[in-house]
């Protein structure tokens, strides 16, 4: 039993350690966002701060403001219409599986996966024809189409946990597939569509390759704004840690008060078999 | 495609009689369905691969465009570059210790976590809730956390190391050993990416683990636990066999990750010093869009697909063919 003790505290332990450490950089941002200009002093980065500032988060908000509005302008409606798309997708694929379901599974799934250079210069083309280049509309009609994949894949293994003996039901009651959809699938479908939303949620935001490449200075989402005031030789560190910590805000938030559905989002995401 | 399904069908009838099933509604409306989506992928995903292909193979490496025939004089071109041979070594590198450090540290946590613990789902959410973070926040944040003048210095320092790593500043390659025109070794500026990387995605690696170790039947592991939890043999030989598909799937989103990685490294390094933090990702985004030599940035992401095909497809098929067996 005294061994079995000793191992319970072990565990503890480096749980412990191992939680420190993970803490490790957002005790940093914390301490180095609320010191001031002033006080920011290389040799006392670990130290809390003497006096606790807010000019650092003041200033970080004055430059980012705009651009934090510009991805809750992004992010929400992309977000709202690829969580439909996957739904219509999701219960097409799982309910009504025909011959090449499969097939036409597996052509979306891909999208998942390519790394979006490889569509860069096309995307970038297109849009400009478009007359989206540059423009937040032109950004959601992307983030919704390489959503697609995953949204899809999410509502799919969220459909097929639906018993197929309820839309058997549906159908002997007379309703065909938008009555089924309607009546049967959509009341059930509230925690799929929170798990697709806080991920899509989390990706649009997060994302910085789309954001970068297919926006200019007015509309650019905070991910940009924050690299740009990083890279800024005069921005002192304690402003960049606010801006960092002021972009990742919203989607902590989200994790804070939803973390369960954002690991189920992560596990559905992962294409297991 | 009727065409092709009738003709398919009468096909088989010929074979063996099957009962052909009445048109219905409801199927043709699950599959009218999945055609905006398909129409849209179909364009901007498998289009617009093809399209970056065909460009690849044009002269279009100026602002102005141009279509002639290149062959492949684009992916010559590249290949020859200090950058791109640079890229592969860095990328194999990073790719190896990344994936090798989410699983080794994610299973770790997962089997701690694993052993009925209090406070259990407080340790788990601190470490996953790097995930939710942008990378180019991790890369700024750590940019400050790993800066040689402060940051972990300092505590080195404190703890009497005279010398503490330049980190991402560094420009040591060891063991370097020259091979065409670079050093093949492992960066340490790279290491110092590879660190912020571990930290935001071993969480992943974590849950993942964590489910397939929650799948695996209590009286295995009970069996474990009474044997000592701590008992390595067991774990490798009864525990860890179970977990293979967890490891799989983990491996091959981490890999993709790994291909895809670009914010962190914009946002920590940039290119870094002798390019030892380049990765194609970037080479392909500054090569396009800062050095309009489309043709070349074009070759890369082509490169990048390639790269991305020859291990997720073989994959996604095994993973849909068992799920049909199921």
């Amino acid at each position: 039993m005294a061994v079995r003790r000793l191992n319970r505290s072990l565990l503890y332990l480096l749980l412990t350690i191992f939680a420190v450490l993970y803490l490790m950089p957002v005790y940093v941002v914390a301490v180095t966002s609320l010191k001031s200009g002033a006080a920011i002093n290389l040799s006392q980065m670990w130290d809390l701060p003497r006096h606790i500032s807010f000019s650092s988060l003041a200033t970080a908000w004055q430059k980012l403001g705009p651009n934090f509005m510009n991805s809750v302008y992004l992010t929400i409606p992309a977000t709202v219409i690829s969580s439909l798309i996957g739904a219509m997708n999701g219960y097409a694929l799982a309910k009504w599986r025909f011959k090449g379901s499969n097939t036409v599974f597996f052509i979306i799934l891909l999208g998942m996966f390519i790394p979006y250079q490889a569509v860069l210069i096309p995307v970038l083309r297109v849009l400009d024809i478009l007359h989206l280049y540059g423009s937040i509309p032109g950004l959601i009609l992307v983030n919704v189409v390489y959503g697609i994949p995953i949204t899809t894949l999410i509502f799919r293994n969220f459909y097929a946990a639906i018993p197929d003996e309820m839309i058997e039901a549906g159908k002997i009651d007379g309703a065909g597939y938008w009555g089924i959809f309607r009546y049967i699938v959509l009341p059930l479908s509230a925690s799929g569509f929170v798990v697709t939303g806080i991920w899509q949620f989390t990706q649009i935001w997060n994302n910085f390759l789309f954001a970068v490449s297919v926006t200019n200075p007015p509309h650019q989402p905070v991910t940009v704004a924050v690299v740009n005031i990083a890279g800024s030789q005069t921005i002192q560190w304690n402003v960049q840690m606010a801006s960092a910590l002021m972009a990742s805000i919203p989607t902590l938030v989200v994790y804070i008060f939803l973390g369960k559905y954002f690991v189920r989002g992560l596990l559905a995401g992962s294409v297991k078999g | 495609m009727i065409k092709r399904a009738v003709a398919k069908d009468a096909e088989e009838l010929t074979v063996k009689p099957v009962k052909r099933k009445p048109f219905s509604w409801d199927k043709a409306s699950a599959i009218l369905v999945l055609v905006p989506s398909l129409a849209a992928l179909g364009i901007f995903v498998y289009g617009f691969i093809a399209w970056t292909g065909y460009l690849s193979l044009t002269n279009w490496n100026s602002y102005i465009p141009n279509l002639s025939f290149a062959g492949l004089k684009n992916y010559v071109a590249v290949f020859e570059t200090f950058r791109f041979q640079s890229d592969i070594r860095n990328l194999v590198v990073f790719t190896a210790l990344f994936v090798l450090g989410c699983l080794a540290l994610g299973l770790f946590l997962a089997v701690l976590i694993d052993q009925k613990i209090r406070f259990e789902s407080l340790f788990r959410s601190i470490f996953i809730f790097p995930m939710a973070i942008s990378f180019v926040a991790t890369g700024v944040i750590w940019s400050w956390v790993l800066n040689p003048q402060t940051g972990v210095n300092l505590i080195l320092r404190a703890l009497g190391d005279k010398h503490p790593p330049n980190w991402f500043l560094s420009t040591a390659i060891d063991p370097s050993i020259t091979v065409g025109l670079i050093q093949l070794g492992i960066p340490l500026a790279l290491v110092a990416v590879t660190v912020a990387a571990i930290w935001q995605m071993s969480g992943f690696a974590m849950a993942i683990y964590l489910a397939g170790l929650r799948a695996i039947p209590e009286e295995i592991k009970e069996a474990a636990r009474i044997d000592g939890a701590g008992s390595w043999r067991l774990f490798w030989s009864v525990i860890f066999p179970q977990l293979k598909s967890s490891t799989v799937t983990a491996v091959i989103i981490l890999s993709a990750a790994s291909l895809k990685v670009f914010g962190l490294i914009y946002a920590m390094t940039g290119p870094g010093q002798d390019f030892t933090t380049d990765m194609p990702t970037l080479n392909m985004f500054e090569t396009t869009f800062q050095g309009s030599q489309f043709a070349e940035g074009a070759a890369i992401a082509t490169i990048l697909f390639l790269i991305m095909a020859a291990f997720s497809i073989p994959y996604l098929i095994s993973v849909l063919r068992k799920e049909e067996g199921a």
